[in-house]
């Protein structure tokens, strides 16, 4: 893509004497992943376009340590927050934004502990902060009467009681949200979480991704929103397994507001 | 005669007291084999997060069926037991219903228990039905095969014969009291909206009958309430008591805030510290603890043995649990029951062996609860959102997920390739760091 994105990292902008309203910690599956690379651009466009002054880590980012803690390896997780914590109190950062629920709870609730406090983020709230302050209008655009459906990523909803920002910039888009039958406090894993991402699930009768993928088809959704890039792989995963990607899209909420302006 | 009588009731009831607080201190002495840990920080969220959680029940009615029948339950049992203060004076003292000269105030008390009373009895038919008949899932599956299944039914059949002694105890007094002419000590008091319904079954007995009747009812029913309370201590049944100091002492952490091992804490920073010098031998008060996480009941917290306690086994967590819905071992509540049982387990052992515990080759991890039950754990965290008493089943998980890690190295081969990467390039993937920010080019 001939696409300009501007994005300027902490070290350019300490060499400017700078300091960015907001750092975007982009993650492992937002620098990495193939897919979740789309919505890190997506919410790139979103910040140049309001005119946030933002920066990231780029080379000096570093695994928040989440899926080790959650494998039980405190060891390995201890020494990436301390690593990330000396690199971020270096560069004096105040609030932080993210697209990864799971780098959103470590680094909200397991830093601070350690001598990192921040103001976090995840990057539905911030988009909504942007929207209430007028530095960001949503139209609906292609979204524009479409069933959404939100699937609530575990470390948002239970583990932060985030639920309402993804789901009132979905009904910006002038879409209809509808509502699987397990929501909110009670919505049902998408099978990543807990380091399950790296390794095969355990015999069962059945793909925790499969289930939660029927839950949202119940819904006959046109589109699967998902605030989580791990969440997102699953979701989409699941409807590859029931044939359905040529009716039913797994966009992130960054996605859709990206994709609804044409940006 | 009479002296007897209340000669024996107090012998009765010291029993049932005395044996419960035996019992009442054996759990105690477990609970206090887990580590220390400080929930005692924040009293006023502490007191309200017991009024709203345990008080208020505000969690039992996310399930609104059994939410509402468990208040009634529930309501029933603390309203009732006013009645039991009566009942003790009245046998230690060889009184006869001695709060009557309340008058009205008592009409209603009685009445409205009697009217708890029935409506008791209707909710645990239908619990009764829920598990025996419609049979929820939560209520067949394999973890409650055997003594918990029983358990939960032998507390429902009690609490039926309990109601009704009661009712049948205040319609023989009813009866009595209408004897033309007055009978024996039996004055009119009370008012009797349920077991005046029941009063005629007594007509044609002779009324020495019915006094006997009436007398048995009443020491069946303080002896049942007397095993029912010590029965607790041997059933699922104890959340009664322990719901309340569980939610007192639950963690109010946002729930994705699992806890930092201080003990790595130190470790690591001594690791990077450029000016530690790596041969000085570690202070004694710093040294390293003998075990990372746990392999059996006392590596894990005090909170989280009186969890086990405090769990009722509904299956809530269970049957929300994703692992557990798409056919995986773990099951939640099997992980606070095996807890429990192997706690009970080990203060056995400490009881037999003169207060110390001797090893005895068993361990809560492989014995009670397996790694592969373990490793199919999200951190979803659907089962502590769930628990209508704030058991977190999954901070045992998690510990003991770090036993196996960081004392065994025994995970799953792709976890340890995954822990490498992270260890090598800074992320889940073999992926240079150097190349992080190349999506913006791509």
């Amino acid at each position: 893509m001939s696409e300009i994105l501007i994005v300027p990292t902490m070290a350019e902008m300490l060499a400017q004497g700078k300091q960015p309203e907001v750092l975007f910690w982009v993650g492992c599956a937002g620098s990495f992943d193939d897919r979740a690379k789309k919505i890190t651009k997506a919410f790139v466009r979103i910040l140049n376009r309001s005119n946030v002054s933002f920066a990231v880590l780029g080379t000096e980012e570093s695994c928040t340590g989440d899926p080790a803690k959650r494998a039980g390896n405190e060891f390995l997780f201890q020494m990436q927050a301390l690593m990330n914590i000396e690199v971020l109190n270096a560069y004096e950062a105040k609030k932080i934004v993210t697209a990864c629920p799971h780098c959103f709870n470590t680094l909200k609730n397991e830093y601070p502990q350690l001598g990192g406090s921040y103001e976090v983020i995840h990057h539905t709230e911030f988009l909504k902060s942007l929207l209430d302050d007028g530095r960001l209008t949503i139209e609906g655009g292609q979204f524009k009467g479409k069933k959404i459906t939100f699937h609530d990523p575990c470390y948002l909803g239970r583990a932060n009681n985030v639920y309402e920002a993804p789901r009132d910039l979905i009904l910006k888009l002038d879409a209809e949200l509808v509502e699987m039958k397990r929501s909110k406090a009670n919505g049902l894993c998408c099978g990543a979480g807990g380091a399950q991402m790296f390794k095969d699930a355990e015999p069962g009768n059945k793909e925790v991704n499969i289930e939660r993928t029927e839950d949202a088809l119940a819904t006959k959704p046109d589109i699967i929103a998902a605030g989580c890039p791990f969440c997102n792989t699953m979701m989409t995963d699941g409807i590859k397994n029931k044939e359905k990607e040529g009716e039913v899209k797994v966009l992130d909420i960054a996605e859709l507001i990206a994709n609804a302006q044409d940006l | 005669m009479s002296y007897l009588d209340n000669l024996l009731f107090a012998i009765v009831l010291s029993i049932g007291f005395g044996y419960f607080f035996m019992n009442v201190k054996k759990i105690i002495r477990n609970i206090n084999l887990g580590i220390a840990v400080n929930r005692n920080d924040n009293p006023r969220a502490q007191w309200k997060n017991m009024a709203k959680i345990a008080l208020g029940q505000s969690k039992m009615v996310k399930r609104p069926v059994a939410g509402l029948l468990h208040i009634i339950v529930y309501v029933g049992f603390v309203i009732i037991n006013i009645e039991l203060l009566e009942i003790i004076i009245d046998g230690l003292f060889g009184t006869h219903r001695v709060f009557a000269f309340l008058g009205t105030t008592y009409n209603v008390l009685i009445a409205s228990f009697e009217i708890l009373a029935v409506l008791v009895l209707v909710a645990v038919i239908i619990f009764l039905m829920r598990r025996n008949v419609i049979k929820l899932k939560r209520f067949i599956s394999s973890d409650l095969k055997g003594w918990p299944k029983s358990d939960a039914n032998y507390i429902l059949y009690f609490e039926i014969v309990l109601m009704s002694l009661f009712l049948l105890m205040n319609a023989s007094d009813l009866h009595l009291q209408n004897v033309s002419g007055g009978f024996s000590h039996f004055i009119k008091a009370g008012s009797f909206p349920v077991s005046q319904f029941i009063a005629p079954v007594f007509n044609g007995m002779s009324n020495e009958l019915v006094l006997i009747l009436n007398e048995g009812f009443w020491w069946l029913h303080i002896v049942g309430i007397l095993i029912f309370m010590n029965y607790l201590y041997f059933s699922k049944h104890l959340h009664i008591l322990l719901a309340f100091p569980n939610t007192f002492y639950a963690n109010l952490n946002p729930l994705g805030q699992f806890d930092n091992l201080a003990s790595v804490t130190a470790e690591v920073k001594l690791m990077m510290d450029p000016n530690a010098d790596p041969f000085a031998a570690a202070p004694i008060e710093n040294a390293t603890p003998s075990k990372f996480g746990a392999s059996d009941i006392q590596d894990l917290n005090w909170v989280q043995l009186l969890n086990a306690y405090t769990c009722t086994e509904c299956g809530r967590c269970t049957s929300s649990c994703p692992a557990n819905l798409t056919g995986k071992k773990l099951s939640p509540r099997k992980i606070m029951m095996g807890t429990r049982d192997r706690m009970e387990e080990v203060g056995r052992n400490i009881d037999k062996n003169k207060g110390v515990f001797v090893p005895d080759n068993i361990s809560l991890l492989n014995n009670y609860i397996t790694a592969e039950e373990l490793w199919a754990c999200t951190s979803c965290n659907a089962c502590v959102e769930e628990c209508p008493v704030n058991i977190s089943p999954l901070s045992i998980i998690m510990d003991m997920r770090r036993y196996l890690v960081m004392e065994q190295s025994a995970a799953p081969m792709p976890i340890n390739a995954m822990m490498t990467n992270i260890e090598n390039n800074g992320a889940p993937w073999q992926y240079n760091q150097q190349d992080r920010l190349n999506w913006k080019n791509e």
